[in-house]
């Protein structure tokens, strides 16, 4: 068993560091989309909490306020989107590309002013970046067989925001489902007239909404640059924020599949990096583009409606006007 | 949105000066910045200027990347005025540009005269085919355009990189490249006909293909506003309602909409592939097709006005990089900064300013009627 299931719980637990940032962006997305508000700026977020965390934690030497440093920079661009989307009616997909347009140039632009080494932050160490978690006993337990090195190398090992991205699914499904607010928040984004009928301002649950919208995208990009990474680099997202809004949109709008879909899209991203120049039985070589592709191409199917049905929020990327 | 103010203000007002007024917010938020990072931005305005028009040579990439931008522009527009909002044109330009590759690669034995059509008709096909998936599922099916077309930008990305890195690579070739195309058929660059006129302006990427953004223009311009296609496609946009009682196919209009915006973006590849490079490679489009967003929102989806908007970010792309070259504080990616922050004003916010500016001519042409 051994080599075979340690490198296979190695897959699972570089899976589990790939879809923490995935999920936290996609989740964010759920608050913005259920509440009516289309964001296709979970990209430009994330890189420019991903940007402002390293570059505070370079400056503090703190990876906590660099945190809160991303978490506010996220939720500050989030209030721009809500004052284009909701105050000013604007086009919600137009207003989205300009932020991601407007990050992607301004987090190597300040880089390279503040930091003269071409657009990335100084390398963190220390505090200035979260470090690793080793759960109590898991060198002891992981003598034990097969379950030990899952709870050593799977369960243990990972840095603080792991476990917040793990109980932020949970929590999250109870807002939205359990809770006074997360009905309101859906009303928003199905029948906002409704809404508005029983005396509840709109504008104020979709407000509320983005800034939880910030908050989970501001973790999601802090952990890309001071916690899996020591450092803001270029394009730091790659298309993760992207890759999130597909799997919100595989995952339906709901918690749980939105888990599963980035749990899909990051074990096919973390096996991509294994299979390069693997030949395996039948299929032979698979291309790594191929896999790298392949959450694009099951999201448009999904969309298509080949596999299952994808139906979103009914009043989503519609500016609530009171009198109509 | 704004329809309510635009019927009653002045033509002029709301064609020029409102999108002026945004552009000119943009440009002083962009100054904002380049006091933050410690330069001066009145020396970055100068040297970006003398960048884009200060000798022929600049002039020749400020009219080069013109090119590119009209294509991405028209390419928006025309999605637009049929209610639909491409941002695949980063991902057609990318096939097209195969598209113009392929055919350079298997028939430049032959021609230019008969390789050229060939190959625009090649760019038009890839590209328009390429939007053709994503048009199908939002007529049909009721996929949302914006989502898809996102995913085609990945897909396609995905798509060359595997074709360069395993089908058409160059023998004997370490990076993704395709061999050379014969330089028999490489698009005559405008410097070599100056040069026969007796004016030396360097050596610009400027070449033939901007003719065709000239023609692409006028196409567009006719197709829009002077055919019966126009007239359903901006009626399908305007009112979906409307267009359905008046007999007009929705599917019909989105996917000749698409068709058309992907044909346009396609054509990039071109200027890029027959025109500059001269063989095929990755990730050469970098991020002309978004661009297309900016100039369509500033030339408000007339033909006129994104030659205008494509020039102005013309002159924007090719001064960047004189001011990075001139001011070390300021690199490149500045030019992206203006980019967001004039989508930002011209599009998401652009009632912010127009009520305002409404309401003052408004008042004074109550004035002068009373």
């Amino acid at each position: 068993m051994d080599a075979d299931w340690l490198s296979f719980l190695a897959l699972v637990a570089s899976t589990i560091r790939l879809v923490t940032p995935l999920i936290l962006a996609a989740l964010a997305g759920l608050f913005a989309e259920r509440s009516g508000i289309v964001d296709i700026a979970l990209e430009g977020k994330m890189l420019a909490a991903a940007f402002a965390a390293a570059a505070t934690a370079a400056f503090t030497g703190s990876a906590w306020v660099g945190l809160g440093a991303g978490i506010v920079v996220a939720i500050a661009l989030a209030l721009l989107h809500g004052l284009a989307s909701i105050r000013y009616n604007g086009n919600q997909v137009v207003s989205g590309m300009a932020l991601n347009i407007l990050i992607a140039g301004l987090a190597p632009t300040l880089g390279n002013a503040w930091f003269h080494q071409g657009g990335q932050t100084p390398q963190l160490v220390g505090d200035a970046r979260f470090g690793v978690i080793t759960l109590p006993g898991a060198a002891t337990i992981g003598q034990i067989p097969v379950i030990g090195p899952l709870y050593q190398y799977v369960i243990s090992g990972h840095n603080i925001i792991v476990y917040l991205a793990v109980a932020a699914v949970p929590l999250v499904w109870w807002i939205v489902y359990r809770t006074r607010f997360g009905l309101r928040l859906r009303a928003a984004g199905e029948n906002p007239h409704a809404l508005d009928t029983a005396g509840v301002s709109v504008a104020w649950v979709r407000y509320r909404a983005l800034v939880i919208t910030g908050v989970l995208c501001g973790i999601a990009g802090s952990y890309l640059s001071i916690a899996h990474n020591a450092g803001f680099v270029r394009d730091m997202t790659a298309g993760k924020g992207y890759l999130a809004l597909a799997a919100l949109v595989f995952g339906k709008w709901r918690p749980l599949p939105t888990l599963f879909a980035c749990l899909l899209f990051a074990f096919a991203d973390a096996l991509q990096i294994r299979l390069q120049g693997v030949v395996l039985p039948v299929v032979g070589q698979v291309p790594v583009q191929f896999i790298q592709a392949l959450p694009y191409i099951l999201t448009v199917l999904l969309l298509a409606g080949f596999v299952g049905r994808a139906i979103a929020p009914k009043a989503s990327g519609i500016p609530y006007v009171k009198d109509r | 949105m704004a329809a309510a103010s635009s019927s009653e203000i002045p033509r002029w007002v709301d064609y020029l000066l409102v999108p002026l007024v945004n552009l000119a917010v943009a440009l002083l938020l962009s100054g904002v910045v380049v006091i933050a990072i410690g330069a001066n931005p009145l020396d970055a305005l100068d040297s970006l200027l003398f960048g884009a028009f200060g000798y022929p040579e600049a002039i020749g990439f400020t009219l080069y990347y013109a090119t590119n931008f009209i294509f991405t522009g028209l390419s928006v527009a025309v999605a637009f005025h049929a209610g639909l909002f491409n941002i695949g044109g980063e991902g057609q330009a990318y096939i097209g540009g195969l598209g113009v590759g392929l055919v350079c690669l298997a028939l430049d034995q032959w021609p230019l005269v008969l390789v050229f059509p060939i190959a625009v008709a090649a760019a038009a096909l890839f590209g328009a085919a390429w939007a053709f998936i994503p048009a199908y599922l939002q007529a049909r099916r009721g996929s949302h355009i914006v989502i898809t077309t996102i995913m085609f930008n990945f897909i396609a990305s995905a798509l060359i990189t595997y074709l360069l890195v395993d089908v058409l690579v160059e023998p004997g070739q370490q990076a993704p490249r395709s061999r050379d195309f014969a330089p028999e058929i490489w698009l005559p660059y405008a410097h070599n006909f100056l040069k026969a006129l007796g004016i030396d302006m360097g050596q610009p990427p400027l070449n033939f293909s901007s003719l065709l953004a000239v023609l692409a223009c006028v196409f567009v311009w006719l197709f829009i506003w002077h055919t019966r296609w126009g007239y359903e496609l901006r009626t399908v946009g305007h009112s979906e309602r409307a267009a359905r009682y008046a007999g007009i196919s929705r599917t019909r209009a989105i996917i000749l909409a698409m068709l058309i915006s992907g044909a346009l973006a396609g054509m990039v590849g071109v200027n890029d592939i027959m025109g500059v490079h001269h063989y095929l490679l990755v990730g050469w489009t970098g991020g002309v097709g978004f661009v297309g967003i900016a100039v369509a929102l500033m030339g408000r989806n007339h033909p006129v006005g994104i030659a205008m908007a494509a020039l102005l970010f013309g002159a924007l792309y090719q001064g960047g990089s004189e001011i990075a070259f001139d001011i070390p504080q300021i690199t490149k990616e500045m030019v992206v900064v203006i980019q967001g922050l004039v989508i930002l004003f011209c599009g998401a916010l652009e009632n912010m300013f127009k009520p305002q500016i409404a309401a003052l001519f408004r008042r004074r042409a109550v004035a002068e009627a009373a």
